[in-house]
């Protein structure tokens, strides 16, 4: 850097459109697999219809409305109507995926979602975009403590898919469960990651190690999971192995996989999670831990508890810890 | 249309019905001694034009597909259609003593799990009639004649949900939903109109878009009328019934009571109430 160089103030990242990428560069992508998945599914499935309120482009459900205009149902910016509207189509033996941002799903429609789908089990899959901190835009949008809300909801299954494999195989798996489903949903163009890992599958209810290591076990979900196995690949270099544990389905927590792995030889058990540390994937693994009496070195890497601030998503992952770099650095200095 | 329902004996008019759904509440109410007899009086009449006039189904097979749904979104009305379904046949007439009794199938409030012809699982007000909007969404995908109905009150207006369903309902001209409310000028705390104002209430039904009609909810024959024009009415809207009621219907000393959320009623009373309901259906 030149002289001149340094003396300039250094041009501040800006904060993106309303839903930023969380692909690095040069990293293979695909487009809208939530929408083309269910395309493809619904192809077969002709119970399967789409709602949403105001955000079908936003959530990628637009895909689904150009491939079965009439089975796309618009309910305007009306959360409450959309999850009640949504319950009525799945009395009615349909198969609605209903579809706005986690904010709105878990803050202003939540007694629409317990009591209208939840009480009664019915058939609704709630898919929500930007989890998290996927969006710029602060705390209007960023749906930070929507697995804490949602985690409390008898009868609903919650899963933070990692990436766009982990969605189109997420997809079908949510028609197969009877019940209601809230999937944290990446939208647009989503990184491709796990076709790395021949053996790996969706399942709901499974967690599945992507990776081996005798220092860590590093468990995680959402797309903290190609966070985790970046931050394993740099640990290794340093000598520590990073066993990471990929638990896409939130609740109902696969406890049998996570207390055996979390059992095997005296690891520093890390969980990272795109959401708050308050009520998320990491309070879950905890008090399991705690409850079965495994009495093991525990660390959290979450959002912290707190409303965040406005920004470029790389900027404010670093801030908050969340990023692949804060990540690494942080558990370096547990060991 | 005709209602199918379990064959009874002779005619029963529709003011004897709503008799009895009267007789059925204050007994229901002596057992527990308490719950909302003052809806449930007022409300008689509605739920006698619905259930031996206005709607479809068959009592032994509550889950019949070509049924017309009615949904009560207003959980605390439940004793009041516990006595409809009791009369209907929906509900053995030997569960009504068990009203509000542990494991009982007559919860206080109205819940789909536990009671047959219980469509949805009201009490947390404002959540009928979007669900009335999605089921009739889905009735016409299935092509299906049925009619949903959603029997609110007129509290329940004060719910804003209630008006994204109903702009929702006219936006997707859904003309096989007919929506009853119940306008008895009571909620929780006090009067309606001190609450939150409501009226004018057929001018804003019609403004979101509603065919609207506005009767006498304690009078049989406007109701006949009202749910018959419902059903025939040629436009592609959602219908909507607004049925001005009195708390303690058919009860003159109820009728006359302080009027709250809840009327009082004392333990010496139930028999009387009965009593006097009797009288005053045998003199009419």
């Amino acid at each position: 850097m030149s002289q001149a160089q340094q003396n300039q103030p250094r041009k501040k990242l800006t904060t993106s459109a309303m839903i930023a990428s969380i692909a690095d560069e040069n990293q293979p992508t695909r487009p809208a697999p939530f929408g083309h998945a269910l395309v493809e599914l619904a192809r077969q499935r002709e119970e399967i219809v789409g709602l949403s309120a105001d955000l079908a482009k936003y959530t990628d459900l637009h895909i689904f409305g150009q491939a079965f205009p009439d089975r796309f149902y618009q309910m305007g910016m009306a959360e409450q109507l959309l999850f009640g509207a949504a319950a009525g189509m799945a009395r009615e033996g349909f198969i609605p995926f209903a579809t706005t941002y986690g904010v709105f799903a878990s803050r202003r429609a939540y007694d629409f979602i317990a009591m209208g789908i939840a009480e009664e089990k019915l058939n609704v899959k709630i898919a929500c975009a930007l989890p998290g901190l996927t969006t710029g835009y602060g705390p209007s949008h960023q749906a930070t403590d929507d697995v804490a809300i949602f985690r409390a909801m008898p009868n609903l299954t919650i899963i933070d898919p990692c990436d766009a494999l982990d969605i189109e195989q997420a997809v079908p798996a949510m028609v197969e469960h009877q019940g209601p489903v809230y999937m944290r949903l990446l939208r647009g163009k989503v990184p491709v990651v796990l076709d790395d890992y021949a053996d790996y599958r969706f399942e709901i209810g499974k967690a599945r190690a992507l990776t081996e290591g005798n220092e860590v076990l590093l468990i995680s979900a959402g797309f903290m999971t190609m966070r985790a196995l970046e931050a394993a690949e740099q640990l290794r270099a340093d000598g520590i192995g990073v066993r990471v544990l990929h638990s896409p389905t939130i609740k109902p927590l696969d406890e049998q996989t996570i207390l055996q792995e979390a059992q095997n030889n005296g690891r520093l058990v890390v969980v990272a999670e795109n959401h708050s540390e308050v009520g998320g994937l990491g309070e879950a693994v905890a008090s399991l831990l705690m409850r079965r009496g495994i009495n093991v070195p525990f660390k959290q890497i979450a959002l912290p508890d707190a409303f965040l601030d406005a920004g470029a998503l790389p900027t404010l992952h670093d801030r908050y810890g969340i990023s692949t770099e804060a990540m690494v650095r942080r558990i370096r200095g547990w060991m | 249309m005709q209602a199918q329902t379990s064959t009874p004996d002779r005619e029963i008019s529709l003011d004897e019905r709503a008799f009895r759904i009267r007789q059925k509440a204050l007994r229901m109410g002596e057992v527990q001694g308490q719950g909302y007899v003052g809806q449930a009086l007022g409300v008689a009449d509605v739920l006698a034009v619905a259930y031996f006039h206005a709607t479809r189904y068959q009592a032994d097979d509550p889950e019949w597909e070509g049924r017309d749904r009615f949904l009560l979104s207003i959980g605390h009305y439940a004793i009041a259609l516990y006595a409809a379904l009791l009369e209907a046949g929906f509900v053995a007439e030997s569960e009504l003593e068990s009203y509000g009794s542990d494991d009982s199938c007559l919860p206080m409030s109205g819940m789909a799990a536990y009671t047959p012809g219980m469509e949805i699982t009201g009490g947390s007000l404002g959540h009928g009639l979007g669900i009335a909007v999605g089921m009739a969404l889905g009735l016409k995908r299935k092509k299906s004649d049925s009619f949903v109905y959603n029997l609110l009150s007129d509290g329940e207006l004060n719910e804003g949900s209630t008006w994204e369903a109903a702009m929702s309902a006219s936006h997707h001209k859904l003309d096989n939903l007919i929506a009853i409310v119940d306008v008895n000028n009571q909620q929780a705390d006090g009067p309606t109109p001190t609450t939150l104002g409501y009226e004018p209430l057929v001018d804003r039904w019609e403004a979101f878009g509603w065919y609207t009609q506005r009767v006498d909810g304690n009078d049989i024959e406007a109701l006949v009328e009202a749910f018959d024009n419902a059903r025939k009415h040629p436009e592609t809207k959602p219908r909507m019934i607004l049925c001005d009621t009195l708390m303690g219907k058919g009860v003159p000393f109820l009728e006359e009571r302080e009027k709250t959320h809840f009327i009082r009623v004392d333990a010496d009373e139930w028999q009387k109430a009965l009593e006097v309901l009797e009288a005053g259906f045998k003199a009419s």
